[in-house]
Parts: structure tokens; sequence; C-alpha cells
């Protein structure tokens, strides 16, 4: 063998890259960052840090005493029960909707699946309409459930409905993705080992979509505290009775009553970052088990 | 036991999956049913083990019909295509799933539950491995711990669908050998679906060649080689 002669050697031109080859250059990398540093500052941390100094800009007691007038309490407790109904049926109809979509095959699934994103293209007070149209005291069922003491317009039946309505596709998006992709298999190995369907959706199918379910809850959740359009057309506003925390703030805000107005909303916004807290708590201490399945 | 399928068809919308077919498994015997994709051997597999109801015809296990017993009835020991283990359990609760399943009265006490799980992981050779998850696990021993889940609901059949598909040609040999093992330590009769005709013609007793919802040919695996009775049959061993 015949040494080469040196010009015929290929030598690398000398590139003055210090990042590796896959990754971007150095400015690309800092432009990026202070890009989505910069609109996180703008859209989502100068909102709440105006909205917090709003509230407490004549002191913290101030703040508190507003959020403990009887009206306010009203609206406060009235948000978390409608929350505390609303989000658990939807979890289960969001569960069983996921289901239906994702284990069997049927004619008119297309179809559910369109519905079920209905209530993201329809305007909430379109939806609101629509539950004061069905069950108003001028319709044929409204007036038979207002003639029976059940009166779901004005009432808390109506903003139950209505935010039903909006956050009904929250669990279902996050879970039929996710239960495509993880197909029947196991669920079909439960069942030859044994299992009953009970038993194996809440040994197999559940602890497989946990993740994914607790977060549709927390943003369906979130939503549904926080829902303003239709509830604000089904409750009637009536204070200390159908008004929820965002439709009092609005009232608060339209008399001039800022403080009170900010209080309120500082207390929304919170109650959504708890939930979130809550989710990131969750995930770092069953990291693990999150290891072992998926993370969302 | 003795598995006797007698003309079984099966139909999902307009596609034919299965024309009436009718075999008879003796008891104890391992066989294959081999063919390429699309010929319903897989179908068929899920039909004995009830995961799919036939459009017509019986399945008789032991002179009994099946027709409309339920998969949990079934005491068939089924093992997936990708092994379905569950995820989110150790493998330790994964064999022990069948028998925590198991109504009250008949469940074995916890002692039980566990030294049945350790003696079968004996069998399949992973001892100590009780505490990991299948994620952790390679192809070969998620393969064999799927088959310890599924002996440990004391099986009055094993089914295996594609049992060594997804593995490389070494580890696949070594499984053959624990499958065989198995199979005749137990005595259950064992059906497996294949496409590879060396893996159907080495280990089963009892070849059964399929190709588009047929039954081509049955026979023990030299009868197959030396007498092939469709084109069908000749040119798949030939390919």
């Amino acid at each position: 063998m015949t040494v080469a002669s040196p010009h015929l050697l290929w030598t690398p031109p000398r590139f003055r890259a210090r990042t590796g080859p896959t990754e971007e250059p150095r400015w690309v990398r800092i432009l990026l960052t202070a890009i989505v540093l910069a609109v996180l500052a703008v859209l989502l941390l100068a909102p709440l840090a105006a909205v917090l100094a709003e509230a407490l800009g004549q002191g913290w007691r101030v703040a508190l005493a507003s959020l403990g007038e009887h009206d306010a309490r009203a609206a406060i407790r009235l948000t978390l029960t409608v929350a505390a109904i609303a989000v658990p049926l939807n979890a289960v109809f969001g569960i069983a909707a996921a289901w239906l979509i994702t284990k069997y095959h049927w004619r008119g699934k297309a179809l559910l699946l369109t519905l079920i994103d209905l209530p993201f293209s329809v305007s909430p007070v379109v939806a609101g309409l629509c539950v004061v149209l069905l069950f108003g005291a001028h319709s044929a069922l409204g007036g038979w459930l207002v003639a029976h003491g059940f009166p779901v317009v004005f009432a808390v039946p109506g903003i139950v409905l209505a935010t039903m309505f909006i956050t009904f596709p929250f669990v279902a998006r996050e879970l039929v993705p996710l239960m495509t992709e993880q197909g029947k298999a196991e669920e079909e190995a439960a069942l030859t080992l044994g299992a009953s369907g009970w038993r194996m959706f809440l040994t197999v199918t559940l602890p497989k979509i946990r993740w994914a379910l607790l977060y549709g809850v927390l943003l369906s959740n979130a939503r549904a505290m926080g829902e303003f359009g239709a509830v604000a057309v089904v409750s009637g506003k009536i204070r200390g009775q159908t008004a929820t925390m965002p439709i009092m703030i609005e009232m608060l805000y339209n008399e001039y009553l800022s403080v009170a107005a900010f209080s309120m909303a500082a207390l929304l916004a919170m109650l959504a970052l708890v939930t979130l807290g809550l989710k990131t708590a969750l995930e770092w201490r069953h990291a693990d088990q999150l290891a072992a399945t998926a993370r969302h | 036991m003795h598995i006797e399928i007698d003309g079984i068809a099966k139909t999902f919308g307009r596609t034919v999956a299965l024309h009436p077919v009718s075999l008879s498994i003796p008891s104890g015997a391992l066989v294959a049913l081999l063919g390429p994709s699309g010929s319903g051997k897989t179908t068929l597999l899920r039909i004995l083990g009830g995961l799919e109801e036939a459009t017509q015809g019986r399945v008789l296990f032991d002179g009994v019909d099946t027709t409309g017993m339920r998969v949990q009835d079934r005491r068939a020991g089924f093992v997936f295509q990708h092994y379905a283990l569950f995820r989110h359990m150790t493998v330790f609760e994964n064999i022990a799933y069948g028998l925590r399943a198991r109504p009250r009265a008949i469940r074995p006490p916890q002692a039980e539950i566990a030294r049945r799980v350790n003696r079968l992981l004996d069998l399949i050779q992973l001892p100590g491995i009780g505490g990991r998850y299948p994620s952790q696990l390679s192809g070969g021993q998620r393969q064999r711990v799927a088959l310890a889940r599924a002996l440990a609901i004391e099986p009055r059949m094993l089914l295996l669908d594609e049992p060594f598909g997804a593995l490389d040609a070494k580890v696949r040999r070594e499984l053959r050998q624990g499958l065989r093992h198995i199979h005749d330590s137990t005595g259950l009769t064992t059906v497996f679906v294949t496409h590879d005709q060396d893996e159907a013609m080495e280990l089963a007793d009892l070849v059964v060649v399929m190709s588009m919802g047929r039954i081509e040919q049955v026979g023990k695996p030299a009868e197959i080689r030396a007498r092939p009775r469709t084109a069908f049959v000749q040119e798949f061993l030939t390919a």
C-alpha cells in the first residue's frame, strides 16, 4: 500500500462552530429565549401582577374585607359549588365518550367526535341562550319544571348546565388521542385473565389514563370557575344568589368598586394557580410511575 | 383439553375473515396456525379465546359448546402479539393479576399468590425480576413474563399470537425451546399463530396451513413438507 501524497488527503475546513452539529447557533437560541420570555412577561405575568397590585392597592385588610362581604361570599360559594357538580359529571361523561370512540367501531363515531368539539366552536353566549330557550319559563319543558318547583334558568341548575356545556370537551379531548395510541390489548389481556369489565377498567384502564384524566379535569375545572359568557345569560345575575365570581367581578367593576373587583379577580386567578400547582406537585411525587407509563 | 372447531366463520362488515373452517385439536397437542397475514389465523385464535364472536359455527371444549361463553370463563391463557403487559404494574403484579382477579371464594391467600408467582418466575428462568416494570425488560424477557402471566390462571389451554414475532433470530430460537419445554412439562393444549414456516415446522406437532380465510392443509410437519396438498401450500413452503 502506498502512502497518499499530501495534496490528496482531504482536510476538513475549520469551522468556528462551538455548538454541536444539530444545534442552532448561539444567537438564535438567545433570540428565541428572549422572545418567549418577553411574550410570557407581557401576556401572562404583567396582567397577573397588575391584578394583584390593584387588589392590594389599599392594603390587604381592605382586600380581604371586600371578599368577606355577604354577596362576595355567596359568589365564591356558588362558583365552587358549580365546579364541584359540573367537573365530576364531565369527567364521567368524558371517559364514557372517549371509551366509545376508542374501543369500538360503529357508525356515527365521527359525528360524536364533532359534537364533542361543538362547545369549542360555538360562542358561550349562544350556548347560554340555548339553555334559556330550552328551559326558560316560556318553553314547555321550562314551564313544567317551574310549576313543579324546579326552576332551571336564573337558578343554579341552569348555571351548572351552561358550565357543563362549555367544559364538556376538555376531558374527552385529552383522553381520545391517548386511548387511541394505547389500544385495547391490555384491556383484552385483563379479560382473558378473568377480570370483570369493571375490574379491568379500575385496574388497567384508569391507571393508564390517570394523568391525562387529571390534566383534563384540571383544565375543565379552571374553565368551569372562570366561565363568563354562558353563565351571564342563564344566571340573570341576581346578586347574592346566581352571581358567580366572574359575574360578580364584572358587576363590581362596573360600579367602580375596583378594590373589591380586583380582589375577587385575584382570588379567581389564585384558584386556577392552585390547581396547576397541584398538578405539578402530583407529577413530581409520582415521577417513578410516570416514567413507567407516559408523562403528559 | 380437546378443542373441536365446527364450521366457524367470521365476517367483519362485508369483509370475510374466515370461511367456515373445521378442525379438531387433540388434547395436549402443540399446534401451529401457519399462514401469511390476512389468512384468518389470528381471527381463529381470537375466536378460541373468546375475544371475537364467530358469525356462525361453534367451538367445543371437551365436547361442551362454548358459544356465548364469556372470555373470563374460558380459562384460556392468551399471549398477545406485543405481550400487552400492564405497563403500570411490576412483573410480580402482572403475573399475580389473574389470581387477584378471582372471586373472593376461590382467591388464593397473599402468601400462596407470592409462592405461585415466584414458581412461575423460576419456570421462565427469570427469578428475581419481580420488582421490575415491563419497560425495564428486553423483548425476550417480556415475552416470557407474558407467558408466565397466562400460565398463572391455571389455564385449560394456551393461545399465543405471533409469540416470537417481535424478536431477533437468536432470541427466537431460545424461546422456541422454552415454549416446547413449558408445553411438555404442563401438557397444555397449545395453539400458536405464526407466519414463519420454520418456526411452525420445528415446534409444532400439528401444522394448520391457512390462506385467505380457509384451511389449506392440516398435518404433521413432515407430512406437509413431503406432500403439499395444494398449489398454495407448495408455493408457501418454497418461498
